[in-house]
């Protein structure tokens, strides 16, 4: 120990150029030795250390139907190998009838690969289809479409029916929630920090929310996606990201700004972070649209207008007290939280994936949670009991409520 | 299909440049070549005239000297003809049970245990009073029998004298009664043996023969390929609709006469239609004059008969299971009546 010691003394008094590279030399080495012994590794079972481990008998195959399109006259599966091993479709069969099939690229699918199954059927509106996958080596694979609809194409006509649910069910109910803004305004302070505790509740009541849609969606992934994963690194992004940017608008040079900059920046934060949560909802609407499953527009539509009225109150009600900031902040807010929902509606009609929609979701929780803890800072900054007292913690409660029996009109 | 074992990679390679003219071997370039990537079954499905007429043109050619649903459909098994002192017929047979992996759909690869490598096993032919001696062989990994259907002695039923793995085992007895008959492997479970390949059809002709005919022999069965306890193919003769893609050729006023067996495990019955004809329904084939006028024939699990009929006009006439889902599921297939050489 002591003599390593002496030996650094040494290296550190004498730095002459050849010792600085030999030392740098020596600390890249040790980086590399692991790394070059894995190599070995990898090399060596790759050609014949492979024997050691006994393979299964039966391949373990695994297909992944992503999604099924209708169109006139046609059946379109979208599959992913998503098994260890190489798969070959060998045959493909529509409600347990042999059928004629061509598969784009191959029929032989190497692992995560993908491939696009088109089958000529005359297929009936409103009727259920299924389809399955047999594999060279008889395994079946099979996915179902509930209830059969021509699958909308990016065509105006759509384009238009989904921005209008995105409208309907994003943008308008937040600026309904903004016309609070005056009530907030005349209310005392204990008031606006029952509220502001109220909006804490809806925002953890969405953030639950989407986790929970983040958890739903990622049980359908394929295994290999790690949807679970996804969702943490999501998530945690998401919070951790807004948590820097926080620090930089409201955070350390908070002494030098405004009250009115410290406020409107929470808000444009609460928005942001609606916004991502309404482009997961969008998602969900959108998807189920094409899907067949929203029979109850209407009922749909009125339920999140009812649900989505209280984010636009939490969006106003950090800039209710104090100086009122220009109308323009505003609209732009509401575009924010509104329009993604919009975005969502066409992403999740026109291209769905699972895997896009449990990274929506969880990074729609992560940016919720932040803007609850700047919330809570906010309010132990105003009250020194902050959350802790009980006309805050009431409205914290009121909040889960209120989302709670709004969210039972909510049923996709 | 082949002496050599094979790899599943391989046999399917295989198997797949029978059925798909090479459709598979040069997926690659077919897919480079058509946009739509590689077709399955082209044409069926959604039949239509032309589709139609296309499928039935397509021809499926399988290779020398390996069993396969064409050969079956004709082979019928004497054995080995030695005559006895007292002026009766020996015939012997040799049966080996072996694990083998077999092609039961485009493409579709299935662990069967079969008897002589095939699915169904051979269909063996004798006359009714023949001495029969049948060696039986297992090489498979599992223990096996076979036990015959029709009368014969206790001890030469296949349901006590177990024969594992490299044993071996001479059924003798005299063919007795004459009809159509099967055999099968009754170690238990006999379900699973059964299942998995291990039948043939057995049939004793009379001392008075059958009028001269076209000879067929068709052992309707189905194959569990993901092993879920339900059948995903239903054949004839162990392919998936082999002679929807190869009709049988056959002449106006030329008398067919079918073996047909069911040996179709999982489903209680199977049945054959036959298309633009009446068919003379002998049950069982024990009975040469007594018989009914039919189209439909229903058989349960292991019921079998004997059919004759003759085509009046030429032209592609379907046969197939009743039951349309088992139709759809590979048992289909097509006479190609031929017109008659004046």
């Amino acid at each position: 120990m002591s003599n390593k010691k002496v030996v650094e003394n040494k290296d550190f008094v004498s730095v002459k150029n050849g010792d600085w590279l030999r030392s740098k030399f020596t600390l890249v080495i040790t980086a590399l030795i692991p790394i070059a012994i894995l190599i070995g590794m990898i090399y060596w079972f790759a050609t014949k250390g492979a024997s050691l481990i006994e393979t299964p008998v039966v391949p373990v195959e695994k297909l992944d139907f992503e999604r099924i399109i209708l169109h006139p006259e046609e059946i379109i599966a979208y599959v992913r190998n998503t098994g260890p091993t190489e798969i070959a479709i060998a045959q493909v069969t529509v409600n347990e009838a042999l059928w004629e099939a061509s598969i784009h690229p191959n029929n032989v699918i190497p692992r995560l690969g993908r491939a696009t199954i088109t089958i000529p059927f005359h297929w009936v509106e409103g009727e259920p289809y299924e389809i399955t996958a047999i594999t060279s080596t008889g395994l079946k694979f099979t996915d179902a479409v509930e209830i059969a609809k021509e699958t909308p194409t990016p065509g105006w006509r759509y384009f238009g029916i989904f921005a209008m649910l995105g409208v309907y069910v994003g943008v308008i109910p937040v600026y309904l929630g903004f016309l609070w803004f005056p009530f907030l305004r005349r209310v005392s302070k204990k008031w606006m920090n029952f509220f502001l505790s109220l909006t804490a509740g809806l925002l953890i009541f969405l953030g639950v929310d989407a986790l929970h849609e983040a958890f739903e969606v990622a049980e359908r992934t394929p295994g290999v996606f790690q949807g679970v994963a996804l969702i943490t690194m999501g998530t945690l992004l998401s919070f951790l990201v807004l948590v820097i940017v926080g620090k930089r608008t409201i955070g350390s040079q908070a002494a030098q700004k405004s009250d009115l900059y410290m406020r409107l920046a929470l808000a444009y934060m609460i928005a942001a972070g609606i916004g991502l949560h309404n482009l997961g909802e969008g998602l969900a609407i959108g998807s189920a649209y094409v899907l067949g499953e929203v029979a109850l527009g209407a009922f749909l539509v009125i339920g999140f207008a009812i649900h989505n009225i209280t984010e636009g109150f939490g969006i106003v009600a950090p800039v209710a007290s104090g100086e009122k900031p220009r109308n323009i902040h505003f609209l732009i807010l509401g575009l924010l939280a509104g329009v993604p929902a919009i975005f969502g509606t066409w992403i999740g009609g026109f291209i769905y994936s699972d895997i896009w929609a449990t990274l929506f979701f969880a990074i729609g929780a992560g940016a919720i949670f932040q803007v609850v803890y700047e919330i809570i800072k906010l309010m132990s900054r105003e009250s020194e009991a902050g959350i802790g007292n009980l006309t805050n913690f009431t409205g914290l409660v009121v909040g889960l409520l209120i989302m709670y029996i709004t969210g039972l009109f909510v049923v996709i | 299909m082949n002496k050599s074992p094979l790899s599943r990679r391989n046999f399917l390679n295989i198997g797949m440049g029978i059925i798909g003219g090479s459709a598979l071997l040069s997926g690659k370039s077919l897919a480079q070549k058509h946009k739509k990537g590689v077709i399955l079954n082209p044409g069926m499905g959604h039949q239509n005239g032309t589709t139609m007429h296309n499928s039935a043109k397509q021809s499926v050619s399988y290779k020398d000297g390996e069993m396969n649903p064409m050969k079956y459909l004709t082979t019928f098994d004497y054995g080995k003809v030695r005559r006895l002192p007292n002026g009766g017929i020996q015939r012997e047979y040799t049966i080996i049970a072996q694990d083998k992996e077999i092609e039961v759909a485009p493409g579709v690869i299935y662990p069967a245990w079969t008897y002589n490598g095939y699915v169904p096993g051979p269909t063996l032919r004798c006359t009714e009073g023949d001495r029969l001696k049948i060696n039986f062989i297992n090489a498979a990994h599992m223990a096996h029998t076979i036990h015959f259907h029709g009368i014969h002695p206790a001890n030469m039923d296949g349901v006590f004298e177990i024969v594992p793995t490299g044993g071996s085992f001479t059924y003798e007895f005299t063919a007795d009664p004459f009809g159509l008959f099967l055999y099968h492997c009754h170690v238990m479970p006999v379900k699973k043996h059964v299942e998995k390949g291990l039948y043939g059809a057995f049939i004793v002709d009379s001392r008075t023969p059958r009028p001269p005919a076209k000879e067929l022999i068709m052992v309707i069965n189905g194959f569990d390929t993901d092993f879920d306890g339900e059948n995903e193919f239903y054949t004839v003769n162990g392919f998936a609709n082999c002679y929807a893609e190869n009709p049988i050729n056959i002449k106006v006023g030329e008398l067919v006469r079918i073996y047909l067996v069911n040996m179709t495990e999982f489903d209680f019955v199977n049945s054959f239609h036959l298309h633009g004809n009446m068919f003379r329904l002998y049950r069982t084939g024990t009975n040469l004059s007594e018989y009914e006028i039919t189209d439909t024939v229903m058989l349960c699990q292991g019921e079998r008969c004997v059919i004759e009929f003759s085509y009046k006009y030429p032209g592609m006439y379907m046969f197939h299971a009743h039951q349309n889902e088992f139709a759809e599921l590979g048992w289909m297939g097509f006479f190609n009546v031929l017109p008659a050489v004046s």
